[in-house]
């Protein structure tokens, strides 16, 4: 009774594990005129689940940075120039709030659901 | 044999000198007319608009009261030091000091930034600790080292003055005399200091300028291969952003002791460079005399600081000529003059 549970219990979260990194997403959040935009477009505000994966690549001729200091997630991913790309996974609930230090006006929230 | 190398020879002659004679009409052509491209007066022409805000339109009565606040020493403790006693209209409403100095004569760490175009900035002071020109200006007032003035002291000084009560009540009727109206007044005052016309915006416009050739290759260069628009982009040549540009006597933590990430450590606010030969000394501890001092700088690529230099920051292998080009454009950014009068001050009762 007691290795039933066991294996029970193993299977459910081998069940759990994979479909979590099934449906977790990707995304790619640009850098582009000093602006955070999805898609070429300026975004202020981005959804997404919990386990999901956001790829920040810098799209302008300068470098730019990557950083949280948020509760939900505390990153900071360094400069790194055009073309690069660092990725970060959410994997707490809650509101993130990613900025570029080196250019403040660069804001995003992120909702990770 | 001998005949056909001979002929082999005089056909390469030829076309050598085709070749060189192409090449010569094509720099001449090329140096004699750099002209802009059609983004430039796009780009870099200031926009006519000055940023306001909504709660502190620009009206000719608070810009008249903000002018007096900011000419006024009774602002300070001492009853001695106005803000325009640092920010001074004739010395690029800088001081021309390595850094400033403050209350009891106190030499303070850092350099008076000018005040030119500050309404187009998006963070104030050297390392961006307040968002608003309202709440910058309280700022040094304030501040025991600058001019160390209690700002409740202040309002009472000021409610005594009759002339100040009829001026900021003309000017903010529902607010009287305040800390939050002084604040507004001497930002309202502040948003009409804003750069004119330089030699480098006439040409931008296609009008009569004393824009040289070395100036128009300089301002090429600035875009190019001297990598300064990474930071020094837009109109007012600074990007609101935050750099370490490795200077070599930087003991100052700047940026970071606001926000503490790596990149930030030893970096300070790219200044604005409109009128800048008339804001020497140079950087944020006013290390560099001379323009020539700070294109050496660039050039050098810079040193590392506290584990930290901008990735942007690299070696530039300019030549001699380069360099004169790159300084002959910044001096090309020297807005026309512009006369500045004091007002006569409210007396006390």
């Amino acid at each position: 009774m007691r290795n039933y549970k066991v294996t029970y219990l193993f299977v459910i979260s081998l069940f759990v594990f994979f479909s979590s990194a099934i449906s977790a997403a990707e995304y790619t959040i640009g850098q582009k005129d000093k602006q955070f935009v999805k898609d070429g477009v300026l975004i202020e505000k981005f959804t997404i689940k919990v386990g999901d994966k956001i790829n920040f690549q810098n799209q302008d001729p300068w470098f730019h940075n990557v950083f949280s200091l948020s509760d939900v997630k505390t990153f900071d991913l360094g400069s790194y120039p055009k073309g690069e790309s660092k990725a970060v996974v959410f994997d707490k609930a809650g509101l993130a709030e990613v900025e570029c230090a080196i250019h403040p006006q660069m804001f995003l929230e992120i909702e990770v659901k | 044999m001998f005949n056909s190398f001979i002929r082999e020879v005089k056909q390469r002659k030829a076309t050598v000198v085709i070749g060189s004679l192409l090449l010569f009409t094509i720099t001449t052509a090329v140096s004699a007319g750099i002209k802009p491209s059609k983004d430039d007066a796009m780009i870099y022409l200031r926009p006519d608009a000055i940023p306001q805000p909504a709660n502190n339109r620009i009206t000719a009565e608070r810009v008249e009261l903000g002018k007096m606040l900011f000419f006024d020493p009774r602002l300070s403790g001492s009853n001695w030091i106005s803000c325009g006693l640092c920010h001074n209209p004739a010395l690029g409403w800088s001081d021309g000091l390595k850094t400033a100095i403050g209350h009891g004569m106190k030499i303070l760490e850092r350099s008076t930034p000018t005040i030119l175009n500050t309404a187009y900035q998006r963070l104030q002071f050297w390392d961006g600790r307040e968002r608003t020109l309202e709440k910058q200006a309280l700022g040094p007032i304030a501040s025991m080292g600058e001019m160390n003035q209690n700002l409740d002291e202040l309002v009472d000084e000021l409610k005594a003055v009759p002339g100040y009560v009829k001026l900021f009540n003309e000017a903010y009727p529902e607010d009287g005399i305040s800390k939050s109206s002084i604040a507004k007044a001497i930002a309202s005052f502040e948003r009409t200091i804003v750069s004119q016309d330089s030699d480098f915006d006439l040409w931008l416009k296609g009008q009569k300028s004393n824009m040289t050739e070395s100036a128009k290759r300089g301002f090429q260069l600035f875009q190019g291969k001297a990598r300064c628009v990474m930071c020094h982009n837009g109109f007012n040549f600074a990007d609101d952003g935050f750099h370490n540009i490795g200077l070599p006597n930087n003991k100052d933590e700047g940026r970071y002791k606001i926000k503490p990430v790596k990149v930030l450590k030893g970096a300070f606010k790219t200044p604005t460079l409109r009128n800048v030969a008339l804001t020497a000394p140079y950087m944020h501890n006013g290390e560099f005399e001379t323009l020539k001092e700070v294109i050496d700088h660039y050039n050098s690529g810079g040193k590392r600081n506290m584990g930290n230099l901008d990735p942007n920051m690299q070696k530039l292998h300019l030549s001699k000529k380069e360099k004169a080009d790159l300084l002959a454009f910044l001096l090309s950014l020297t807005s026309e003059p512009v006369e500045v009068s004091i007002p006569q001050l409210p007396v006390n009762p």
